[in-house]
């Protein structure tokens, strides 16, 4: 870990500490919310790889686009969805950022540009690339961020995207999580070649890196790379993250079988918010009145997040149909 | 008033309309210099350039994905598929996010786009270059789908989808595209959900959909000189679908027959008929008929290709029937 090129201030280097500590302590809320039966469908938690979407993030303006995946909850948290509208939408109440309609797959909030999570994956691709199309044509200098995960790579939204935003030199960033499994299929049963920088670089062109996903510095430097050059008119890029889901695929599903317990623990002991943590006093960056500080804020956030969840109220089943179009029928 | 193709027609609502607004942009295979495979672009590209006339590799589910992103964050993008078979290869894309995004984000996103291709049976186009397939698309909820039949009609929905925010199917009928008729030079647009009665009469009704509106027009016209006087309706829009216009009509004539190039099953004929039964049932002197293609893949030789769709014959005879009970 390196901030000097970067530049980043201590109050910086804290909120991006603070961001994956929001994404962690909503996520194990969450799942015990699901436990409980407190959240009526499904649960993909980010438990693991909170530095990606932290470093990401954190180099985009409000009015910059992210197209998200099914384990997309940290994804909109970075980008600044409260921790009460992500929790109040899966518990399916009113007050959630769908009111209801979406869901942990379906969280919008495109007044800061939180352009979805998603249940298919690959489209995320595509439409992030589209993004870049409507900037470019508008002359506007925001761009778009499109995550995705290894299980994404295999699929032709990633090479028809990647090939459009290559040709047409779209201000995209293509942000590939590699958590070594598609739910129990491993990567390397999925694709010859599980480098995904490469084949961004050797088959579309394109700039890309592989980064520690665990490193939240290594992200966030090679993310403001990316975001700095598609804002300059430089084209698309891709950032490879390497990661690991700590938690099962989805809340409730087994975890063994498909992966050995050994290897969740080694992955356990490079967990991104501890690690960031150590270097962070290790570098003098904060004490630990400063630690206590921020979990503090972030325990009553997410408290607090989940009280209004539980507390809000269902949908009207009367609006049910309402939205299906630009103008109520 | 001048005359101008069904082609033309619709060409000229887009160029107003990209006059107008810098945000519609267009992509397809040839769409660029060449301008379209059916001329559908011709012109644009020499005043609008490369980034609104975009020339694309052959990648359906990839520009059609591509141009829903583009669609949710302020442009309003046309994708010229040249034939609609073509679509099917982005069904995910067309299903799953453009008809569900301004539901999802509960009305905070919108789709303004519109699909447009040419449909239909004709020319020995065979099975993968004539398909139409809007019952698919009017059975998915957040789909507008236009179906014109005339040059007029062309021009007036065109405008309607280029200025509205749902995702709109244009579908264009391969013999219809060359066919001549007035249009105004000024602008208008036609709400979509008017269904046009095409000609008035008091002993029947048809619903003729897309390329069978000229052919049922001209059986009727040899029907009134046997004395009976057919209405026959133009949906225009399937999607939505003026059923309050037709139910009038059956209210006048009692009998309705609806006449599809399309497959009978699970079609728009089937809706209309179950619309019209559940809401009309009183007035209806006969049962309502449906006169349709034959349920197969489109077959190529013009012997079997004849027999697969409702010819003038078979047009009479149903009307024929439907009159005599
Ligand atoms: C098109 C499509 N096929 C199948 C699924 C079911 N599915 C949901 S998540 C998933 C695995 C995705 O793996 P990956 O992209 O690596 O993301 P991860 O879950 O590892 O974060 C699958 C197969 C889906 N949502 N969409
Ligand atoms: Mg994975």
């Amino acid at each position: 870990m390196n901030s000097h090129e970067m530049a980043l201030s201590s109050e910086q280097l804290r909120a991006l500490y603070k961001t994956m500590t929001l994404i962690r302590r909503t996520e194990e809320q969450l799942a015990r919310a699901h436990q409980m039966g407190l959240v009526p469908g499904p649960c993909h938690t980010y438990v693991g790889e909170e530095a990606i979407a932290t470093g990401v993030c954190a180099n985009l303006r409000r009015d910059d686009v992210v197209f998200s995946t099914h384990r997309g909850h940290g994804h909109a948290l970075a980008k600044g969805v409260s921790a009460r509208e992500v929790a109040a939408e899966l518990f399916g109440k009113v007050t959630g950022c769908s009111q209801g309609r979406g869901g942990s797959m379906h969280l919008f909030a495109p007044e800061i540009g939180l352009m979805g999570t998603s249940g298919i994956v690959g489209p995320s691709i595509l439409q992030g690339a589209g993004a870049g199309y409507s900037f470019k044509l508008l002359g506007s200098d925001r761009v778009s961020v499109a995550f995705f995960g290894d299980g994404a790579v295999s699929n032709g939204a990633f090479h028809e995207g990647l090939n459009l935003a290559a040709i047409w030199d779209l201000p995209v960033i293509f942000v590939c999580e590699d958590n070594m499994y598609a739910t129990e299929v491993p990567f390397r049963e999925a694709t010859p070649n599980q480098n995904v920088a490469e084949r961004a670089r050797v088959s579309y062109g394109m700039n890309a890196v592989t980064v520690d996903g665990n490193d939240v510095l290594a992200v966030y430097q090679a993310a403001q790379e990316a975001v700095t050059g598609a804002r300059a008119g430089k084209g698309p890029s891709l950032i490879e993250c390497k990661t690991y889901r700590t938690r099962p695929h989805a809340e409730g599903m087994r975890d063994g079988g498909y992966r050995s317990a050994e290897e969740i623990d080694e992955w356990k002991k490079r967990d991104p918010i501890a690690t960031f943590k150590s270097w962070l006093i290790a570098n003098d960056q904060a004490d630990s009145d400063a630690f206590s500080a921020l979990d503090d804020d972030v325990q009553t956030t997410v408290e607090d997040a989940i009280e209004f969840a539980r507390s809000s109220p269902f949908p009207d089943p009367a609006t049910a149909a309402d939205f299906i179009f630009s103008t109520q029928e | 008033m001048r005359e101008i193709t069904y082609t033309e027609a619709a060409r000229e609502a887009l160029a107003e309309q990209m006059a107008i607004d810098p945000s519609i942009f267009v992509v397809g295979e040839g769409i660029g210099e060449r301008g379209g495979n059916f001329n559908t672009t011709l012109g644009l590209y020499e005043q609008y350039g490369p980034m609104r006339l975009r020339d694309t590799p052959i990648v359906e589910r990839g520009f059609v994905g591509m141009c829903a992103g583009a669609a949710m964050t302020g442009t309003r993008p046309v994708v010229d598929f040249m034939f609609i078979d073509f679509i099917l290869d982005s069904m995910g894309e067309l299903l799953n996010q453009i008809s569900k995004v301004q539901y999802m984000s509960s009305g905070r996103i919108k789709m303004p786009i519109v699909l447009r291709g040419c449909i239909g049976i004709g020319g020995a186009a065979a099975t993968h270059h004539s398909g139409s397939y809007y019952s698919i698309f009017a059975h998915i909820p957040g789909l507008r789908v236009a179906l014109p039949s005339t040059p007029y009609d062309a021009k007036g929905l065109m405008k309607t989808a280029l200025t509205g925010d749902d995702p709109v199917l244009f579908l264009e009928h391969k013999l219809l595209l060359n066919r001549r008729g007035r249009v105004p030079e000024q602008a208008y647009s036609i709400p979509f959900g008017q269904a046009a009665v095409v000609r008035s009469g008091s002993d029947a009704t048809v619903v003729a959909l897309t390329v069978m509106l000229p052919k049922v027009l001209a059986i009727c016209e040899n029907l009134a000189r046997e004395g009976a006087e057919i209405e026959v309706i133009d949906p225009r829009t399937v999607a939505p679908l003026d059923i309050d216009r037709i139910l009038e009509s059956v209210h006048k004539t009692g009998r309705l027959l609806i006449v599809d190039e399309t497959f009978g099953p699970c079609g728009i004929g089937a809706e209309i008929s179950a619309l019209v039964m559940e809401n009309g049932f009183d007035d209806l002197d006969a049962p309502i008929a449906r006169l349709n293609g034959l349920h197969t893949p489109t077959p190529y030789s013009p012997t079997l290709e004849n027999a697969i769709i409702p010819d003038q014959a078979a047009i009479t005879r149903a009307l024929q029937d439907l009159l005599a009970e």
